[in-house]
């Protein structure tokens, strides 16, 4: 079989995410071991893994210059005897999820790309790796992770964040279509004097890419966590069991800082498993998400979830209300609670178990019973592996903070470029590399925009 | 009942600059061609504009020059004025653009038609195509007569069911009052063909006595006119130019056409076709930019024996009595006499997404199309469509491999692919930044990209090939010695430096390396470099933009490698993508319309995502190892 030649070297988080144990960050391609070579550091002074016999592990540090990440094993493997087929390291960390992530992005910033979703499966299988009779299972596997990672990757964005990223884009669209309305027709639209301009409006789209990048390595750019939405009919005891959730001495409460204004979650930590509750502004005014806000709404939230937390009121029979809910159970990862069971019992557990088909369990929000047992059961349906959110979204902020850095550099491209006196339409690669950047994070892609915005923007033509 | 019964190899329908390329092509390749028009003396006819070229479509008729079209020849014959436009921007976008004298270009490529081996001109109206289980067998004209054809291009430009309309009068005739052809469109439909309207316009034509030039800006030629065609020698188009005039419109002028916007038909509905947003009229010009007080009107001679001046900028089809004000209104138009008004022009076009890169219908095998019947705009646009729908069904009747260019090759492959793989809604027109590796795809190297092509064809002679490699070792000779010449710090080269303002030397450095600092080139260099070899001007263009934008040219070289990959992998044209069940259901829906050639174009498609893209890839090793090839 031929070997597909891959120039690119990709990287990804090869293990799910938890805060413990072993994890791996895998890179593959023809760069892989050179990336690797340049961060890693062995007490024997001369080892090269670029050198060394394929199928060896290695121990020593990763570092990023002078940073020290993490004590580690780093196995390296040379294509074609590796699961993509292409030379790959996997460097086998210890430090939890934060460590990986940092190491991940240091990979990155040494040449990598982050994978796209499927990418090492999608890669083993175009080079020969894997069985004909995979091919369905590769195919839906691109598919479904891809429909997570758009999910993740454009609902997840902050508000703010989201406006930044289209607010610049629109601005370094407008200045590619001016300079090429005026290169498409000179005589009508003329240059003279552009590029002192130019210079002076990329200052600020710089300094604000460049402050988007801090709040990247300071808070993130989309919440990791378990994207948790609760349901349930009016009363039923939603906002009660958020209150107990978020108000647990143990759960760590934070209001992510300076990155959003429109959408509000709420990050709660248990036993080292972050649940983001999800707290739309709509939802939390009204606290009732089927009668208010409507099916349609609860079921976009429940799409958009990991995990379905659905309060029934035990005090009170089952409706047609309790019907649509149980409908958008489907398919979907959900925990069933039992409210109120301080009060006299209308429902009981096994009939809402055989309804639902799910975990049930007995709380009573009021008193703060039972909140342990749930607890339990989403931390058995993670390391179960069951609830199999982050690596996504994780990636999902390198991803994002991938593009970004790219745009800068592509701006800096573009300052360069004026300061050399190179022509303008030159200037117009880097800024639509940069316009390409960002859209990768808003999940736009370029198409006609450009031609568009000259039509609409600037009156040319005989 | 008797009837005249004929047969050729091919048979052109239309005779405009889609047809010319498409018939000459087909007849110097050897094979039997009829072209048909409803008028000989309306072959190559210019109906809007007076100039060939001008940004991005000059690059068009380069290329089309260096592949073995005619119109760059034929452009350089009857010039009445000629200018590089952008000079002072990258060479990526420098474009020449040259005022025809029409009539005269008519007559020389009418000349050059009549004097074709195997290629026979006939007036007369194509009524129907003739169809036999999905293969077109030939055409049947209006008088009844049957020409069989293993091939047949339409290029029936603006002419299919056209209707030409200014203010309340709509007459239903082709450009220039010319027939229309009303019939083919209901065969066409007849055999599936699915058709769009499309319109566009032309400003009025006047007077040069009724003209006050003292009021405009006189608008000259180049010095030194660079020709459009590679065989031209560049000696023989160094001759006396004519002006152009600018003038610009006001607010009086905007007054008017306010006040009679509800009598344009294009604002009362009477217009249907869907109009150019790059070639707006002037109503439209005022209506959707308020803020802008003026608009430029370059006044052009029509050629060097008709008084009759073109108003560009001006394009209308307002009623008389407003043109008439309008234009009055502006300076030196004050007394102006229009000899022809301005008008739209409405006419049945494709869905161009009906045709193979190939520019063949994808349900009819042998029929080809090209030119504005596409859905495009401009003379340059249909010439190079013309040109590759002709040398295609050449290709075919000589049981030869077809011939695509894509994206990185040319911009005709630009224009080629947008037309048959996005959704367009108006007439389409050529634009440099429609061309994502432009730094590749100059108007100085077009015969450095595609002589080899045209040579493979059959167009390009030997002779002429030759001189193209050539140049290429040249250049090539040329960069490397530059490269490996290195200069010292010495008392010389510092003068030389400071001389143009360039930072001076601390140790030795390359002729190459002095080359790419801003304020240096290949020609300023001349002085200092001793063994320098007499080289052409265009080949010393090439090694000067080589060395100077080296690490631009190799970024993109590199974007084309990665776009390769994926051009280059086919898919089945009877392929059915509902198959697939991990594609999403637009993605099934939009390829199982569009059936892309290659998994590249698939990518293109307006609602295919890399997901689906990378699903597909994986499909196709299954297939490719599985089930035999696709």
């Amino acid at each position: 079989m031929k070997k597909e030649n891959h120039s690119d070297t990709i990287a990804a988080i090869a293990t799910g995410l938890t805060n413990s144990g072993i994890g791996i960050v895998r890179v593959s391609g023809s760069d892989a071991c050179s990336i690797v070579n340049q961060i890693f550091f062995s007490k024997k002074k001369d080892l090269d893994l670029r050198t060394v016999p394929s199928h060896t592990a290695h121990y020593g540090m990763i570092r990023d210059g002078e940073e020290l990440l993490d004590e580690v094993l780093v196995l390296v493997m040379f294509g074609p005897h590796s699961y993509t087929a292409e030379d790959t390291v996997e460097i086998n960390c210890h430090g939890g999820v934060l460590v990986m992530k940092k190491i991940l992005e240091t990979v990155i910033k040494y040449g990598a790309r982050p994978a796209e979703p499927g990418e090492f499966t999608k890669r083993a299988f175009l080079n020969g790796r894997l069985d004909l009779s995979q091919a369905e299972a590769v195919m839906d596997l691109i598919h479904s992770r891809n429909e997570y990672a758009m999910k993740s990757s454009v609902s997840q964005l902050k508000g703010s964040l989201s406006r930044k990223v289209k607010g610049l884009r629109e601005a370094i669209l407008y200045q590619v279509a001016f300079i090429e309305s005026a290169l498409d027709d000179p005589e009508h639209i003329s240059l003279d004097g552009y590029e002192e301009e130019l210079l002076g409006k990329l200052g600020p789209m710089m300094e604000e890419l460049d402050a988007m990048l801090r709040s990247a390595d300071n808070g993130k750019l989309v919440s990791e966590g378990i994207r948790t939405v609760i349901l349930g009919k009016p009363n039923a005891g939603k906002s009660s069991l958020m209150n107990v959730l978020v108000g647990e001495e143990r759960a760590i409460v934070t209001d992510i800082a300076g990155t959003t204004r429109d959408t509000l979650e709420e990050q709660v930590r248990l036993h080292g498993i972050s649940l983001n509750i999800i707290d739309t502004a709509g939802i939390r005014e009204t606290e009732d998400v089927v009668e208010q806000i409507g099916v349609s709404r609860a079921r976009q939230a429940a799409d958009e979830a990991d995990l379905l937390l659905y309060v029934v009121d035990g005090s009170c029979p089952l409706d047609e209300n309790d019907e649509a809910i149980m409908e958008l159970l489907r398919d979907r990862k959900a925990v069933v609670l039992l409210n109120k069971t301080d009060l006299d019992m209308q429902v009981k557990e096994a009939e809402l178990e055989e309804k639902t088909g799910r975990p049930v369990i007995a709380v009573s929000a009021k008193e703060e019973t039972g909140i342990d047992l749930l607890e339990k059961q989403i931390q058995e349906m993670f390391y179960h592996g069951e609830l199999d959110f982050n690596e996504e979204v994780l990636i999902t902020n390198v991803r994002h903070k991938t593009a970004l850095a790219n745009a800068l550099a592509s701006l800096h491209m573009v300052k360069q470029g004026i300061l050399d006196q190179m022509p303008e339409d030159f200037l117009t690669i880097d800024l639509m590399d940069a316009y390409g950047q960002l859209g990768i994070i808003t999940g736009e892609s370029v198409e006609d925009d450009l031609v568009n915005e000259i039509f609409s923007k600037f009156c040319m033509g005989k | 009942m008797p009837y005249v019964e004929e047969t050729y190899d091919i048979v052109v329908v239309g005779a405009g600059h889609a047809g010319c390329e498409a018939a000459l092509a087909a007849a110097r390749l050897g094979l039997s061609t009829i072209m048909f028009t409803v008028s000989v003396d309306s072959i190559a006819l210019m109906p809007c504009n007076p100039n060939i070229g001008g940004s991005s479509k000059g690059h068009l008729v380069r290329e089309l020059d260096a592949l073995g079209g005619e119109m760059g020849k034929n452009i350089d014959k009857t010039f009445i004025q000629s200018k590089m436009l952008n000079q002072s921007k990258g060479p990526a976008v420098h474009s020449l653009r040259a005022q025809a004298d029409k009539q005269e270009y008519t007559r020389q490529m009418r000349m050059t038609l009549e004097n074709t081996d195997h290629l026979t001109i006939r007036q007369g109206e194509v009524g129907e195509i003739l169809v036999e289980d999905g293969a077109i067998t030939g055409v049947k004209t209006c008088s009844g007569a049957t020409y069989h054809a293993k091939a047949v291009v339409l290029a029936t430009g603006t002419y299919l069911k056209a209707r030409c309309i200014y203010g309340d009068v709509s007459t239903p005739t082709g450009p220039n009052g010319l027939q229309a052809a009303n019939h083919l469109t209901d065969s066409l439909k007849a055999h599936g063909i699915e058709l769009f309207r499309f319109k566009t316009g032309t400003p009025a034509r006047v007077d040069k006595r009724s003209i006050d030039f003292s009021k405009m800006e006189e608008q000259f030629g180049d010095e030194r006119v660079v020709p459009f065609s590679f065989s031209t020698d560049p000696e023989t188009v160094q001759k006396e130019q004519v002006s152009c005039w600018l003038t610009y419109t006001n607010e009086e002028t905007h007054e008017i056409i306010r006040a009679n916007l509800d009598r344009s038909p294009l604002f009362s509905g009477a217009i249907e076709g869907t109009g150019p947003r790059y070639c707006p009229s002037i109503e439209d010009k005022v209506v959707k930019f308020p803020d802008k007080n003026r608009h430029q009107v370059f006044v052009e001679p029509e050629g060097l024996y008709t008084n009759e001046m073109y108003l560009g900028g001006m394009s209308s089809s307002l009623p008389e009595d407003v043109q008439y004000a309008m234009y009055r209104t502006v300076p030196g138009l004050e007394h102006v006499r229009i000899v022809r008004n301005a008008y739209a022009i409405e006419y049945d076009c494709i869905n161009a997404r009906q045709l193979k890169p190939t520019l063949e219908f994808k349900a009819i095998r042998g029929l080809y199309s090209g030119g504005q019947f596409n859905g495009s705009s401009g003379y340059e646009e249909a010439a190079v469509q013309g040109f590759m729908a002709g040398v295609n069904a050449s290709m075919q009747v000589l049981g030869r491999e077809p011939f695509v260019l894509d994206r990185s090759q040319a911009y005709i492959g630009v224009l080629i692919d947008d037309l048959v793989t996005k959704e367009n809604h108006e007439p389409y027109r050529m634009m440099t930044s429609r061309a994502e590796y432009r730094l590749l795809l100059r108007q100085d190297n077009a015969d450095l990209r595609l002589r080899a092509i045209g040579h493979e064809i059959g167009l390009v002679d030997d002779e002429t090939y030759e001189k193209t490699l050539k140049k290429e070792r040249d250049i090539q000779a040329e960069v490397e010695r530059l490269e490996n010449t290195t200069v010292g710090a010495n008392p010389r080269i510092r003068a030389f430096l400071e001389k143009h303002g360039s930072t001076p030397l601390k140790t030795g450095a390359t002729m190459a390396e002095l080359i790419r600092r801003p304020e240096l080139d290949y020609f300023a260099l001349a002085e200092i470099d001793e063994r320098r070899p007499e080289l052409p001007a265009d080949t010393a263009e090439q090694v000067d933009i080589n060395i100077k934008y080296e690490g631009y040219l190799k970024r993109q070289q590199q974007q084309v490698a990665q776009f390769k990959k994926l051009e280059s992998k086919r898919l089945a044209e009877d392929f059915d993508y509902s198959t697939v069940k991990s594609l999403r259901r637009e993605a099934v829906q939009k390829l199982n319309l569009y059936k892309p050639a290659s998994i590249g174009q698939a990518s293109r498609i307006s609602g295919v995502s890399p997901a689906d893209i990378s699903v597909l890839l994986v499909h196709l090793e299954q297939l490719r190892h599985g089930k035999g090839t696709v």
